[in-house]
């Protein structure tokens, strides 16, 4: 009993912080969210996700944070399969090599790319050099997927490579002993036994690529306007906050909604993870 | 050509030698016991039978085939691995299913295996369960089912009771060999516990530093180990450096003992062996020598007590009490006194000091 009181005691810096920096916020931004300028009870801050503009921000919005998440899964998979079979002793060496991006400031890693893509910039320059006609690829959607992939693969990467290297070897042994061959192996039981890491993986990428506006101010150069631009516009260049903070609550719940999807995926087999 | 055969097989790891031109012969449906301590090559030697290593230099045939490139998964033998390796994402059925499935078997032939295979276990009516439900117990019986249900010609087994407790692992020393008689396939088992290895085997080959220091029947390894670290390593030894003077004469700690051992030469060094079971205690002065009791442990079945006889301490195992104190004599008939080869090459001389 004392024991529980003294843990729970532990925990109290991080309940403080929890209250004051996202619970009261939230409350702050339902508040905003139900009310109109002059402080009267609407719903329309939160219906207005049905105007056309907002829809196709979010149409486009989870078309892109879901081909990110494609292409960010089909990147990390094999890379982490790779790093897990690698016989070698400092294998944290390889994959602090793979998350050495994340140390570098993100605005500055984004500003790059939008120096190598663009019309005169590295990536044409280098095709001109070969001969090669040149691409028109800044300021497109193709960029702004570009960004995030670059952005987000080391956390597809990561839980990925922890489930794989939570397999025991003599599992993957055993299915070869029984005769599986290499490849039933992988579908049989090294796929389905790193599902926990490939669905945390899907909802760190997912989830900040569907609310992301800063890939798409850079890279998308104001063309590609997706819900999170909206929300920003509304709360600095409209500075109408009731209607940023009814599309954040409206965003917030496709984001709520999409984890509970993969958590039922998840829950099939054993016990619910993020939340 | 024996059934399995490990012909001059070498493997290192890194720079470290693990099994030095190793040779050893497997007759058909026998239990054989591969015993040593940890790091003596065992495990590596069923590794490589399994085909989950390669060895550097040498081949292994089974049944007069080369099979030493082949894959694991195209080999006829299964493996019971010693952490049981069940796949935690499959309930029980479709983990003993796996290997049926590959072969491509028909739904009601994998259904009568899966049925057959639990019974022999003891665990009838478990299909369905999940992994996590089982004891450890009953998931390295389930690692067994799986393996079998193949029908393998050979069976592995990787030290697959070392993680139960004693009682288990007695009850499951029991239900292996029942499994075995019953099948009637090749067991090659891997264990550094010489009461498994003595109870169930009917050959042992005792292991150390990547050489095979001993091959015989339980019986033989007990009676008559061939050098002090099958001597040291089976049970427990006086193991006392003794002088042999001529045939059936043996000299050691002083005195001259009969033995029943030939063909030694004369006044040649050698170890004299004997089991703390085969000394008798009685009155001083009435045996080959005389000394004082220093300890007197009780161990259930016997009393195990140490007796010091000028520089020697005996160890000595009787049924009868004896007074820290006491002075006793010590005979040994002569039956029972084990003469061995001193190590004469570097090879043995190493296995020694490394005991």
């Amino acid at each position: 009993m004392i024991n529980r009181l003294r843990t729970s005691f532990l925990a109290m810096p991080y309940a403080i912080w929890v209250l004051i920096c996202t619970i009261l916020p939230l409350f702050y931004i339902l508040g905003y969210a139900i009310n109109t300028g002059d402080g009267s009870f609407t719903l329309s801050n939160l219906i207005a996700i049905t105007d056309p503009v907002h829809l196709k921000s979010l149409g486009l919005s989870i078309q892109i944070a879901l081909i990110t998440t494609i292409i960010c899964l089909i990147l990390a998979y094999p890379v982490a399969l790779i790093l897990h079979n690698l016989k070698i002793s400092n294998k944290g060496f390889i994959v602090f090599l793979f998350i050495l991006p994340m140390w570098m400031n993100f605005m500055l890693r984004i500003l790059a790319w939008q120096n190598i893509l663009s019309n005169n910039g590295i990536l044409n320059s280098i095709l001109s050099a070969l001969g090669l006609p040149t691409i028109h690829i800044l300021y497109t959607k193709a960029a702004v997927i570009l960004g995030m992939v670059y952005d987000f693969l080391p956390y597809m990467i990561l839980p990925i490579y922890n489930s794989l290297s939570k397999i025991n070897d003599e599992v993957i042994e055993a299915a070869s002993d029984l005769g599986s061959s290499w490849l039933n192996t992988f579908f049989k039981i090294t796929l389905p036994l790193s599902k926990d890491g490939i669905i945390s993986g899907i909802i760190m990428v997912f989830v900040p690529a569907l609310s992301s506006f800063v890939v798409s101010n850079l890279l998308g150069g104001g063309k590609v306007l997706l819900i999170g631009n909206v929300i920003e516009q509304e709360f600095t260049l409209a500075r109408n906050w009731n209607l940023g903070s009814g599309l954040s609550i409206i965003l917030m719940l496709f984001v709520l909604a999409s984890m509970s999807i993969m958590n039922k995926v998840d829950d099939s087999e054993n016990g619910g993870m993020l939340i | 050509m024996e059934f399995i055969q490990y012909d001059h097989v070498s493997k290192s790891y890194g720079k470290q030698l693990v099994l030095d031109e190793l040779n050893l012969y497997v007759k058909e449906n026998s239990f054989v016991t591969l015993l040593g301590p940890s790091g003596c090559g065992k495990t590596t030697t069923l590794r490589l039978l399994g085909g989950f290593e390669k060895p550097d230099s040498g081949k292994i045939y089974l049944n007069g085939n080369d099979i030493t490139a082949l894959p694991a998964n195209l080999r006829p033998i299964n493996t019971v691995f010693q952490k049981y390796a069940l796949f935690p994402h499959m309930t029980i059925a479709e983990n003993i299913a796996f290997g049926l499935k590959i072969q491509k078997k028909s739904k009601e032939y994998i259904d009568d295996k899966i049925k057959y295979a639990l019974k022999l276990v003891n665990l009838d009516g478990f299909e369905k369960r999940s992994i996590d439900s089982l004891s450890g117990g009953q998931q390295q019986r389930i690692a067994i089912a799986r393996a079998i249900v193949n029908e393998p010609k050979v069976l592995l087994l990787d030290e697959p009771l070392g993680a139960l407790d004693l009682k288990l692992r007695q009850s499951m020393q029991y239900e292996l060999m029942k499994i075995k008689q019953e099948l009637g396939i090749t067991f090659i088992y891997v264990t550094h516990d010489q009461e498994e290895a003595l109870t169930m085997s009917d050959t042992i080959v005792v292991m150390n530093q990547g050489y095979i220091q001993q091959i015989g029947t339980p019986e033989d390894i007990y009676n008559e180990p061939e050098n002090a670290f099958v001597a040291d390593f089976i049970g427990e030894s006086n193991i006392i450096e003794g002088i042999m003077i001529k045939d059936e004469l043996v000299s050691f700690l002083g005195v001259q003992v009969p033995c029943v051992d030939k063909g030694f030469g004369t006044m040649k060094p050698v170890d004299v062996v004997i089991r703390p079971e085969d000394v008798e205690l009685g009155e001083p002065g009435k045996g080959f020598m005389d000394g004082v009791i220093t300890d007197c442990l009780f161990k259930g079945v016997h009393y195990e007590l140490d007796v010091q006889c000028g520089q020697y301490e005996w160890l000595v195992h009787t049924t009868k009490y004896f007074e820290v104190g006491q002075h006793v004599s010590l005979n040994v008939i002569p039956f029972n006194i084990q003469i061995m080869n001193k190590p004469e090459s570097e090879d043995e001389e190493v296995m020694k000091e490394n005991d």
